[in-house]
């Protein structure tokens, strides 16, 4: 147990570095030349060479990639383009908004997902279980910018139910101004949740135990309560992380759409106005929060297993 | 053991046929493929976006001529779709964007597709060091989330339809290269394969001959499921003005010009979401039904 949680933070640590190896790699290959694009056009020859030899751009490429990740590991991911503030600021001062919004994502997905996917294992082949397969497919094909856009047609523009712009202030207008843009990036996960529940449910109702209780004649309710269930939601932990990395991301179409603040909104304005420094710092702290995720959820399913935990204690 | 009463469940042995069930076996894959209802839907669906993409061009309006007179007009006999808010014709724009769509996603899965079996087949067949580094790559790669690593890819290349394929492929390829490591590691074992290198074959010939027919069946169903995630991006990232560029008719793009405008007229933003609804719809109800049809172990999670 001790060495998979070893292992499995070793590749991730891994997977990290190689990340920051592509991104170094891809802001070297922006065109033009950064000296100029932070300076202004009508900067002289003498004051570029001054900047470049500040920002150590005058160096060979692996020196600038050590310096990258000294500075990463200090903390400094560099210094926006236009205001000259920190990156990790900025970004970090954007974060909560997005995380708010990820949250009544995975509120959206996680408890009509989980209701569905319970219902449809219970009452397998039958109309719950036919109708809850074809809504999973279907919300999970359309993408959230549609889904998105004809949300604020019809519950903001048409109905006025909803403001259709900013994040708002207070509990209760934030929370409010909250629903649609959380629809917008559950509503696919719904699918993806229901589906996976169901099928780890069938499975684990074939186990033998579970056959035993039903032998000593549990009743169905208990046996899916007690027993089933606590092992048939660990691959939905999995699944759920992933959809976390997918709507931090995907959070881009709803601030964008939706006018609210957050990294996705910080990262569509850094890429329209060129500021090349808080592109790659929203992508490196996205892609970091995003393995973290998938890292914790990956622990807490080998914890939660009582088979692998069963394991450890031998 | 249990009563022969037990309810089906999954996983369970097989029970021989019925001699009753075997004329529904005899029928072909597509006549099984159209008798499920949601394959039938998908055909369906995809059907009528390459006739839109076919009849591009055959309606009376210029996709990217200015009209400032007729801007934003509501659906009529003349304008199907109403118009945008430059006066141009929404249906033929749409009829347009459907080109587009379905080239790039068309074009950009089976690109992904070929690179990452072949990146897979080296990591499968290759020494073990170098299949540890190429997992780790997959890995990485499947670790920035899809929309962040667009916008960093777009942000280099500049917004083009360049971009759109280079972002799919990188996207796409390491799940293709999962599934022909996988396949080619359980096939190396197999003794026939060590009968075939006893026998004198070379490794190309054990790859295109035994290693490939095993793939491709899974390989096309996953292709079936990545285009509507492909149209996804594609309109995804020229909604956000990164991908194709305007005035070329891109669902995403006339989705945003409709954004932009929405108080104004709905009509260009009803336009512009439908089709992508409707294309990415088809393709996953298709996709679902092969895989139904072709692999029921499929199913599920990974």
């Amino acid at each position: 147990m001790a060495l998979y949680f070893l292992k499995r933070l070793l590749l991730s640590v891994l997977v990290v570095i190689l990340v920051v190896i592509a991104l170094f790699l891809l802001t070297y290959a922006i065109p033009g030349d950064p000296a100029r694009v932070a300076l202004g056009p009508r900067a002289n020859p003498e004051l570029i060479a001054e900047f470049r030899a500040r920002m150590g751009l005058d160096q060979s490429l692996a020196t600038q990639l050590y310096n990258f990740f000294v500075s990463l590991l200090q903390g400094d991911l560099g210094r926006d383009a236009i205001s000259g503030e920190p990156v990790l600021n900025t970004v970090l001062s954007q974060f909560p908004d997005t995380l708010y919004l990820v949250l009544g994502s995975v509120l959206v997905a996680l408890v009509p997902g989980v209701i569905l996917g319970i219902l449809s294992a219970r009452y397998r082949g039958g109309i719950i279980d036919r109708i809850s397969s074809v809504l999973s497919v279907s919300v999970m094909s359309v993408p959230a910018f549609v889904i998105a856009i004809y949300l604020l047609l019809v519950f903001s523009i048409q109905l006025g139910w909803f403001p259709a712009i900013g994040a708002g202030t207070g509990f209760w207008d934030r929370l409010h101004r909250l629903v649609l843009p959380s629809l917008a990036l559950g509503l696919a996960w719904i699918g993806y949740i229901a589906r996976i529940l169901r099928a780890s449910i069938l499975e684990e109702m074939n186990e033998g135990h579970v056959r035993t209780a039903r032998a000593f004649g549990l009743s169905e309710n208990r046996i899916m309560y007690d027993y089933v269930l606590r092992i048939a939601v660990l691959p939905m932990i999995t699944v759920l992380g992933i959809g976390i990395g997918q709507m931090l991301s995907s959070a881009v179409f709803a601030e964008v759409v939706f006018g609210r603040p957050g990294i996705g909104k910080l990262v569509y304005d850094a890429i329209i106005s060129r500021n090349y420094p808080i592109v790659t710092g929203t992508v490196l702290v996205t892609t970091i929060f995003f393995v973290v995720v998938n890292l914790g959820a990956d622990l807490l399913v080998a914890w939660l297993n009582p088979k692998v935990r069963h394991d450890l204690s031998r | 053991m249990t009563s022969p009463a037990d309810s089906p469940t999954p996983g369970a042995a097989p029970k021989p046929d019925p001699a009753g069930d075997r004329p529904a076996k005899r029928r072909g894959a597509f006549g099984r493929l159209i008798s499920d209802p949601l394959g039938m839907l998908g055909v369906v669906l995809i059907a009528l976006t390459v006739l839109a993409a076919l009849c591009a061009g055959m309606t009376s309006w210029d996709p990217i001529a200015l009209n400032p007179l007729a801007r934003f007009q509501p659906a009529s006999s003349e304008h199907w779709l109403g118009t945008d808010n430059l006066g141009r014709d929404l249906f033929t724009r749409v009829l347009y964007g459907a080109r587009i769509a379905l080239t790039v996603s068309i074009g950009a899965t089976v690109i992904a597709m070929v690179i990452g079996v072949a990146a897979g087949l080296i990591a499968g067949y290759g020494p073990r060091w170098l299949d540890n580094v190429m997992l780790l790559i997959f890995d990485a790669m499947k670790s920035i989330p899809t929309v962040m690593l667009a916008l960093m890819l777009v942000t280099v290349t500049g917004p083009s339809l360049y971009a759109v394929l280079l972002v799919v492929v990188l996207v796409n390829a390491p799940a293709y290269a999962r599934m022909a490591r996988t396949q080619t590691l359980a096939i190396r074992r197999a003794e026939f394969i060590d009968a075939e290198q006893a026998l004198g074959a070379g490794q190309a010939r054990i790859m295109l001959r035994h290693v490939l027919p095993n793939i491709v069946g899974p390989i096309l169903i996953v292709a079936a499921m990545d285009i509507p995630v492909v149209v996804g991006i594609e309109a995804g990232l020229s909604f956000l003005g990164l991908g194709v560029r305007p005035p070329t008719p891109s669902w995403g793009s006339i989705l945003f010009d409709g954004f932009s405008y929405i108080r104004e007229s709905a009509w260009p933003v009803i336009a512009g979401g439908l089709p992508i609804v409707i294309t990415t719809l088809g393709f996953t109800f298709l996709g679902e039904a092969l895989r139904d049809t072709f692999d029921p172990k499929l199913g599920g999670g990974n």
